[in-house]
């Protein structure tokens, strides 16, 4: 269960609104039925865009008015040319990219900074589970049996920090969230966040 | 404004159309290198033109369609093709917005086309017609939208050619364009469209009373030819599945099959309809002249063979939409469209709507399709700075 914050958005979701800069260029990748983009529109006078794979959540956005196209990470990010955006934002949807290395070079070389957020599998719950149990984890955040999941990329904050590196890319933010999308008081980039936090969000820009 | 052709007000609706004549002191210039004048142009309009002039949408029609969007058509008294979608509260309110649309450049309901006389010689053109372009029935749009006194238009859509007129409108005249809907279209023809075009045409000139194209002197019509063509291109516009669903297998009016070539099969007789109603409110020329103009569009092709280059700088507001069984123009043709524009970061939507009903989807109910295009054009109209009808606030 997400906890939906003033102005019917998910708590997760008004936390990285609250980074965008007023009047910026945004791309929401994985923009879901648009409701980021359409609070970043209202709220804060951004020119927004999204990609979404799912027909009903694109029907969703583009019939509120949003400028969303049907298409996905993997394949629609090449297209953009350097420097279209201000910020990219990438929401719980990493883990289901095909070649999330692709995909996060491709949002800072559109977007002047990206902002990431991806499910933890470093949290003492799937290790243990998995150490204990024996069993691949099903989580309230990662609600899928191994064999329907669309998450094909999982990755713990310690990994997507050396992924990071690797690509020369510089973390600015780190913030550990719990399973409601609220901030952990701990830092996002530390070995507490690997450990206890259910999701990591990560504001990144290029070195 | 130089007075070559006075500024019309807008004409109100009047179930028979308008007549407009084009061209007389400044010649419409061909691509195909001959200037045209005059041209006569056959228009519809719904709705009010607002002060601002800022609420009025093209409506591009397809290759047998007309400026008929909304009004019994003269001929065979069927309903507008987009009926549904014009009206009060509809799609295309008319409480709001100001509606146009065309009869193409050789066309046959009353645009200057095949079937018209040729002021230099006093005899129809048939043949001796100019082969005309997509390009060439955009820049007579944009003669009537000037002549209407309108300098931008809120918004191009159609369907099929029409929405290759869409990019063509938004390629050539980036700044009198705010938003665009091309759907179930592409940028180009493809080799497979040429084809079934190329057999239509065949069909027509094999007809014996197409006699070189002047059948019109002689008193005769290729209706056989054209109603082979015709039905051919109507499969094309259907889907596997709709057909069967239709039809299946179902025999007509017989309870088993005649071991002859009757039309056995409903589908057969559903076609031989097709074709033979066609004829009525249909000129062959034209459609030779027409289809031609569909083949020859490739958009990239004027533009060193680069999509994007097409839209580059576009600040139009664009809603691509694609139907997921149309295999005449299959979606990957609309991702092409849009994969040019994301790569000029233009503004645009995109959605393949789900449906079952092949090319023609866009002339039917689909729901979907309709939510899309409304809050399309309500996000559109909020940029504009459009106001709803009995709203004071923009």
């Amino acid at each position: 269960m997400m906890v939906i914050a003033n102005g019917n958005l998910r708590v997760d979701l008004k936390l990285i609104a609250d980074m965008v800069e007023p009047g910026s260029r945004v791309l929401d990748v994985g923009c879901s039925d648009g409701s980021l983009l359409s609070w970043l529109g209202r709220h804060k006078n951004v020119d927004g865009r999204g990609i979404e794979l799912s027909m009903s959540g694109v029907s969703a956005a583009v019939s509120q008015g949003l400028s969303v196209i049907q298409g996905d990470a993997d394949t629609d990010l090449k297209d953009y040319p350097t420097g279209a955006f201000d910020t990219v934002i990438l929401s719980q949807t990493l883990q289901a990219t095909y070649a999330p290395r692709d995909v996060l070079a491709n949002m800072l070389r559109i977007g002047r900074r990206a902002i990431v957020s991806f499910p933890n599998f470093g949290h003492w719950r799937v290790r243990v589970g998995l150490a204990l149990g024996g069993r691949m984890p099903v989580t309230d955040t990662l609600a899928y049996e191994w064999y329907d999941t669309p998450n094909i990329h999982f990755c713990t904050i310690r990994d997507f920090l050396v992924l990071c590196r690797d690509l020369g890319i510089t973390v600015e933010k780190g913030i550990a969230l719990d399973r409601e999308g609220r901030v952990l008081p701990f830092d996002g980039q530390g070995v507490l966040a690997n450990l206890l936090a259910d999701q990591g969000l990560f504001v990144l820009s290029r070195s | 404004m130089s007075a070559v052709e006075p500024l019309g007000t807008c004409p109100p609706h009047n179930p028979l159309g308008h007549t407009v004549e084009l061209g007389r002191d400044r010649p419409i210039r061909l691509d195909c290198g001959i200037e045209m004048a005059p041209v006569t142009v056959a228009y519809q309009t719904y709705g009010r033109l607002n002060a601002d002039k800022t609420n009025a949408i093209l409506l591009c029609h397809a290759l047998t369609g007309d400026h008929y969007v909304a009004d019994p058509h003269p001929i065979t008294g069927k309903p507008g093709w987009w009926i549904d979608l014009v009206g009060p509260g509809k799609v295309f309110d008319t409480d709001r917005y100001f509606l146009i649309c065309s009869n193409v450049l050789g066309g046959c309901m009353g645009t200057t086309g095949p079937r018209d006389i040729n002021p230099a010689t006093g005899k129809p053109w048939g043949q001796t017609f100019p082969v005309i372009t997509i390009g060439d029935m955009v820049r007579v749009q944009a003669r009537l939208v000037e002549y209407l006194g309108i300098d931008d238009l809120f918004c191009v859509i159609g369907g099929s050619m029409g929405g290759m007129q869409v990019l063509e409108w938004a390629a050539s005249y980036p700044d009198k364009v705010f938003s665009a809907i091309p759907i179930a279209t592409a940028a180009r023809h493809s080799a497979q469209n040429i084809a079934f075009h190329e057999v239509g045409r065949q069909a027509i000139i094999a007809d014996p009373d197409w006699m070189g194209g002047n059948y019109q002197e002689a008193g005769l019509r290729p209706h056989r030819g054209l109603a082979v063509a015709r039905m051919a291109a109507h499969i094309t516009y259907l889907s596997e599945t709709a057909l069967h669903r239709k039809f299946g297998r179902n025999l007509q009016d017989r309870d088993q099959v005649s071991y002859g070539f009757g039309a056995d099969f409903q589908v057969e007789s559903y076609l031989r309809h097709q074709g033979s109603t066609f004829v009525d409110r249909f000129d062959a020329n034209s459609y030779l002249y027409i289809t031609r103009a569909m083949d020859y569009f490739d958009l990239a092709a004027e533009r060193d063979g680069v999509l994007a280059n097409a839209f580059k700088g576009t600040r139009t507001r664009f809603c691509v939409v694609s139907f997921s069984s149309d295999w005449l123009f299959p979606t990957p043709e609309s991702r092409a469209v849009v994969h040019a524009l994301n790569a000029v970061a233009a503004n645009v939507s995109f959605v393949e709507v789900q449906s079952d009903k092949g090319h023609d989807a866009f002339l039917l109910d689909e729901p979907e399709f309709h939510a899309t295009l409304t809050g399309f054009l309500e996000g559109a109209a909020e940029h504009r700075g459009l106001r709803r009808k009995g709203n004071s606030q923009p």
